[in-house]
């Protein structure tokens, strides 16, 4: 059964899109040293978008130095008070222009519309409305009475959220008395371009915030900065490893949010129909191009064929398209080796034995699209049970007993997140207390808020962002 | 005449006394150069069975109540005062210091055993919190263990920097592998018997004597090793360590000798549980 809609497309017009993007150092736009640029393109057509900078580790230089002066001569000095009311107007402002950064942000992402509408650019604007009132009670973090911020502060965020991932980056950064040098994704750096219009807007001292783009060297030049005292990274596991072995034996902090291989536990007890939803929800929200997506089905045995009955019935439902129309639930993968790598993984599902399933759908022919595709009959030593596959692909495991919903669920090197469903309230806490993941959503899924500490366990990262716990880590405390 | 009966300074593992597996030992001299004793050298697969128990231990003490947990390390206070002399002599006889220092450091690492019991059932109300999300959720974070530590105990302090690593460690559910100052080992072996007749169970705590060059590597590279103390390193010895421990993403942290909350959250992991609110 398909239902037809009539196309509702959101209108582009409120976007301006220049021709080209410089790098946004000490306040204003400037060209990379040598004039180097790249390209970004609409996943969902392949267009080209425009050309923005590319920076070379002089360009880190400069955004360093930018960084290091507004920090010691203006950041440091300012009153909290007032260092909060710059992140009141950044709030503000991405309140004003929200429309504007969520059709960008779809542009650039291939995310639907409705997402970056309801869930991106809101949050976004909440984290720095959150952050804003925490700049003068910082005693209250419990790093003890006078606690410090670390200094230059270099963040390098993902593409899978652009503008959501900068605002749970600078927001701490800037409210703790930190200054910022930031690298959007490669792929994705619109909306932190847009974002450093929104700090011109708020008049926010030059060089308090600094967004370079660039690639993976780029992202290096800034993890490898002498003269940088944290590192925050939100991204794939082997990076992160990789920067925390560069920063060993330096002086830098660093937190870092990386990969998730989440477990969603359906026990006998639970309301299927919502827990249906939950289940699309956790594991097709954003195309599955989220860490903590729970993209391991854990179902209690006895209601597994129900469970994917109705999982199937609900997928076939799932409407498949331009990001721009509001109709869409599934947009576009993000790129071509994104595409590449969810094709790797979902084949070896199909090599290693276990039984895909995708609804009947019909996919653009531009652009780089993957149907919500769900494997049954998987093992936990599949592939697809133990490795990232980062795409709107379910691999479905069955359990007996709590126990051994337990162990399996745990049976990973990740621990980020994990779905409880049961409506059994000792049983939900029994479970969430033996789930080795940092954010457990129980009778609900991928919920996400300013006030609420999210990272994870084991190799899914270090420490926390959002809620009083993210923000003690962008401070020094005099305990 | 009487000749002295010595004591045999032994590994601590899974609360038994077994020497190394490796069949070494080391000699330890005082501070003018004289011999006191043969500890035994611990080697890399006395570090893995030391583990093994760690992990081993680990579901029942992190499973046992907060205030359990709090008697049993007001307890291991309770029976060093009654050891305080042994403890007194050894410090004396190792680093050469006068009785009335030596004193002080017992009194002060059998205060610091007081002081971490009194955190078992508090640090979850202090450093948890509940957080006001928009919408109709409650959601909360709590602090929890995060498993097995291992840990460098600081090489100028026989027993007071033992103890400030060690309470910390195991006051939230957390087990040991803990390796003594290499040449201040003596307290560390004295103090294993006082935990083995604290109700401590074994595994949650256990003592590696030896060389700590020898040993770091292994601590750093061990899978089934969450997190490290490393505050007994030296800074080429810390980097190694820290690079071997991305291999699991090893929380690894050092600290100056001194009592703080933060030596024991630094070894929990933050957990936010999600729930709707609605009938």
């Amino acid at each position: 059964m398909t239902f037809e809609y009539a196309p509702a497309l959101e209108s582009t017009a409120v976007v301006k899109i220049k021709p080209e993007y410089g790098l946004f150092i000490n306040g204003k736009f400037v060209p990379a040293k040598g004039g180097k640029t790249f390209t970004t393109i609409n996943p969902a057509t392949e267009e080209t978008l425009t050309k923005v900078a590319f920076a070379s580790s002089s360009d880190v230089d400069k955004a360093v130095a930018a960084a290091r002066a507004a920090y010691s001569k203006v950041w440091s000095k300012m009153p909290a008070a007032e260092r909060g009311k710059y992140l009141f107007r950044i709030a503000r402002i991405l309140q004003e222009r929200a429309r504007e950064f969520a059709v960008l942000e779809t542009m650039d992402n291939g995310k639907p519309i409705r997402e970056t509408r309801d869930i991106d650019i809101p949050l976004a604007a909440s984290h720095f409305f959150y952050h804003a009132g925490w700049a003068d009670k910082l005693e209250h973090a419990g790093m003890g009475s006078s606690p410090k911020p670390h200094g230059v502060v270099g963040q390098v965020i993902p593409w899978n959220f652009p503008l959501l991932m900068l605002s749970w980056k600078i927001a701490p950064a800037l409210a703790t008395g930190n200054t910022v040098v930031l690298k959007p994704a490669e792929t994705t750096p619109l909306t932190a371009l847009l974002f450093a219009e929104v700090c011109q807007q708020a008049d926010l001292p030059p060089g308090v915030v600094n967004i370079i783009t660039g690639d993976g060297s780029t992202g290096s030049a800034i993890v490898n900065h002498p003269d940088i005292d944290k590192i925050a990274f939100t991204g794939s596991t082997a990076v992160g490893k990789g920067i925390a072995r560069a920063i060993a034996g330096t002086k830098k902090a660093a937190t870092l949010e990386l990969g998730g291989k989440g477990a969603n536990i359906i026990y006998e007890d639970a309301p299927l129909d919502e827990t249906v939803e939950g289940i699309i929800s956790g594991i097709f929200f954003n195309q599955g191009h989220v860490c903590c997506a729970g993209s391991r089905l854990l179902v209690q045995e006895n209601i597994h064929d129900e469970v994917i009955e109705k999982l199937k019935r609900r997928i076939s439902m799932i409407r498949i398209g331009n990001p721009l129309d509001k109709n869409t639930d599934l947009g576009a993968i993000n790129s071509s080796a994104q595409l590449a790598r969810i094709n790797e993984l979902a084949n070896s599902g199909d090599l290693e034995g276990a039984e895909r399933w995708s609804p009947a759908c019909e996919l653009p022919t531009k652009g780089f699209w993957y149907p919500p595709t769900i494997f049954t009959g998987v093992t936990q030593a599949h592939r697809i049970a133990q490795e990232e596959i980062f795409g709107p692909v379910l691999s479905v495991l069955t359990f007996r007993t709590p126990q051994e919903a337990i162990e399996k669920a745990n049976n990973t090197p990740f621990g980020l997140s994990a779905g409880i469903w049961t409506d059994k309230g000792s049983r939900i806490l029994w479970t969430a207390k033996h789930l080795k993941a940092g954010v457990i959503w129980a009778n609900t899924f991928n919920k996400f808020d300013p006030a609420s500490p999210f990272g994870g366990y084991k190799e899914s990262g270090w420490g926390r962002e959002g809620g009083r716990h993210g923000l003690a880590a962008y401070l020094k405390g005099n305990h | 005449m009487r000749i002295d009966v010595k004591k045999t300074y032994k590994l601590f593992i899974g609360g038994a006394f077994p020497r190394s597996e490796s069949g070494r030992t080391y000699e330890i001299a005082n501070s003018k150069g004289i011999f006191i004793a043969n500890p035994a050298q611990a080697s890399r697969k006395d570090l893995r069975d030391a583990v093994v128990s760690a992990r081993a231990a680990f579901t029942g003490w992190s499973g046992a109540t907060a205030f359990n947990r709090g008697q049993i390390l007001y307890r291991a206070a309770e029976i060093m005062e009654g050891r305080a002399a042994q403890f007194v002599d050894e410090i004396v006889a190792v680093e050469g210091i006068s009785s009335t220092a030596a004193k002080k450091q017992v009194q002060e690492a059998i205060d610091a055993w007081v002081w971490y019991s009194g955190w078992c059932d508090k640090i979850g109300s202090i450093y948890g919190s509940t957080n006001q999300v928009s919408g109709a959720f409650y959601n909360f974070t709590i602090p929890e263990p995060i498993g097995v530590v291992g840990a460098f105990a600081p090489q100028k302090s026989s027993l007071l920097g033992l103890v400030q690593t060690i309470a910390p460690i195991i006051a939230t559910g957390n087990t040991v592998v803990v390796v003594a100052s290499q040449k201040l080992p003596l307290s560390a072996i004295t103090l294993a018997e006082v935990l083995a007749t604290s109700d401590l169970p074994g595994g949650v705590v256990n003592i590696l004597t030896g060389i700590t060059a020898e040993l770091a590597p292994w601590m750093g590279s061990h899978m089934d090793v969450d997190a490290v103390d490393a505050s007994g390193l030296t800074a080429a010895q810390d980097k190694e360590l820290r690079i071997a421990g991305t291999e699991n993403l090893k929380r690894i942290s050092t600290f100056k000798a001194e009592t703080s909350p933060q030596r024991i959250l630094a070894f929990m992991e933050q957990k936010t549980v999600w729930h709707p609110i609605g009938i």
